[in-house]
């Protein structure tokens, strides 16, 4: 398994995961086999650029600009959050 | 355009997910059956429009997930067009199988209705041992043909193991297999006793030191896996000190439709005495889920008693299991024995102690087996 920190490393949901929009809640929701997980805004704003063809290092650079904001920071961020939700299976780095 | 309902403050959260036990006809006859003693029959069945309205109010309702359950669900001629229908309202999927009725065509249907995941559950990894529990001949060999073709058709795979005194030694090769058939997720989950598992409760229960071995089996299993294989591991609560957070409480998370379309807040829910458990042909999901007594009567902590009410703990465990109070004790509202602060918690040792000789032999859940309702 190649590591969040590595910057070519395209990240896509494991199989059987999906993240959608839910009406009810008014909220992004990640549905997994049995599972789900409710991601704060950080973590939508990166999920909704997993898409299995994106770089972890475009996808850092799309939210830097986007929020103006240091790209190591943002690094940082989508580095531990990608890392998180692959040790709980939810992604494939 | 939402479709939430406007709710009152304070009103509990909408249900993540929805169980639809769509039928309790099954080939298998595994002693620990989650269903209840009372087994419906075909005759009482919801029809295919009652599911469905089912499943536009699960959805309308803020459900997520809905299973396919039962018994086995594929037993129902119209599993396919409902897998369709719940789809079609953005439901997550999930077939929870015993996956001895599930051939390549049949897999195929149910693929392009847009099931996301299958569940099949193996009753150990040894095919004489497997098929004993089953009381089928042959199952454990068409699960593994099941579970490759799942595989190959590109679905999510979970592996469901139950865990009891005659399996407990091959918890290593559980994972192993799981990990075989390309499984991105194994349950190892040791019998609940409740129903089925309660009445054989001297036949299953694992010893202590069987126990810690799977637990150590699991533990080591997560970190060499990591990433690649969820493991959902479940304890007994014969030996534990605190209850589980059972259903993370009742009326929560979680609504479960029997067969015939009684809602409830668990599997076991019908074992409780002098609850109205109301039926999805007379009520809609959301008048079930907010206002119904049944699914308020343990909701929350206003109903515990002590030590529950005082319990640091509370709203983590949510005072246990309430099905397993009243089967142990009798009162549904006292606090659940596998807690060490009951004063019922003797009782879990003296099972233990009431389970050490040689098992007896299986009462198999089967009709001809079950209570009459």
């Amino acid at each position: 398994m190649s590591a969040a920190g590595q910057d070519t490393a395209v990240p896509r949901l494991a199989p059987g995961v999906k993240f959608r929009f839910d009406e009810v809640r008014q909220a992004w929701v990640l549905l997994a086999p049995e599972r789900l997980f409710l991601p704060d805004e950080q973590a939508v704003e990166i999920l909704k650029l997993v898409d299995g063809a994106r770089s972890v290092a475009a996808i850092v650079a799309d939210l830097a600009e986007r929020f103006e904001a240091p790209p190591e920071l943002i690094a940082g961020d989508v580095g531990a959050m990608l890392q998180d939700l692959a040790g709980k299976g939810a992604i494939r780095l | 355009m939402s479709t939430a309902h406007p709710r009152a403050a304070g009103a509990p959260e909408p249900p993540l997910a929805v169980l639809l036990e769509v039928t309790h006809r099954c080939p298998l006859q595994c002693p620990y059956c989650s269903n209840p003693l009372a087994l419906e029959r075909a005759s009482a069945e919801l029809e295919t429009a009652d599911w469905q309205r089912v499943i536009d109010q699960a959805a309308a309702l803020g459900a997520l997930q809905v299973h396919f359950s039962g018994g086995e669900p594929m037993s129902r001629k119209d599993l396919v067009p409902l897998v369709r229908h719940a789809t079609q309202r953005q439901l997550y999927t999930n077939l929870i199988t015993s996956a001895v009725l599930l051939d390549e065509v049949r897999l195929g249907e149910l693929k392009d209705a847009g099931l996301e995941h299958v569940q099949i559950s193996f009753q150990d990894t040894q095919a004489q041992g497997a098929d004993h529990i089953a009381g089928l001949a042959g199952a454990h060999q068409r699960k593994l043909e099941a579970a490759r073709l799942v595989k190959a058709a590109g679905l999510a795979l979970t592996l469901n193991f139950v865990i009891h005194r005659h399996n407990a030694e091959r918890a290593a090769a559980m994972v192993a297999l799981g990990a075989a058939l390309g499984a991105g997720r194994i349950e190892m989950a040791h019998t609940q006793y409740y129903g089925w598992g309660l009445r054989n409760r001297d036949a299953l229960l694992p010893s202590r030191a069987q126990l810690d071995a799977v637990t150590a089996v699991v533990e080591a299993a997560r970190t060499e896996h990591q990433g690649r294989l969820v493991i959902d591991y479940v304890v007994p609560d014969y030996y534990a000190h605190r209850p589980k957070a059972c259903m993370s409480g009742w009326g929560r998370r979680f609504m479960n439709i029997s067969p015939s379309g009684r809602a409830l807040p668990c599997h076991a829910a019908e074992t409780l005495p002098g609850m109205d458990f109301p039926s999805v042909r007379e009520h809609s999901l959301q008048d079930i889920w907010y206002e119904s007594p049944a699914f308020q009567r343990f909701r929350g902590t206003q109903w515990m008693p002590d030590p529950c009410r005082s319990c640091e703990r509370r709203e983590l465990d949510w005072g246990g299991c309430r099905c397993q109070a009243f089967a142990l004790t009798g009162d549904a509202a006292r606090t659940d024995p596998a807690c060490a602060l009951s004063a019922d918690h003797p009782l879990m040792a003296a099972a233990v102690r009431a389970a050490a000789g040689p098992p007896p032999p299986f009462a198999y859940r089967r009709y001809s087996e079950a209570s009459a309702r």
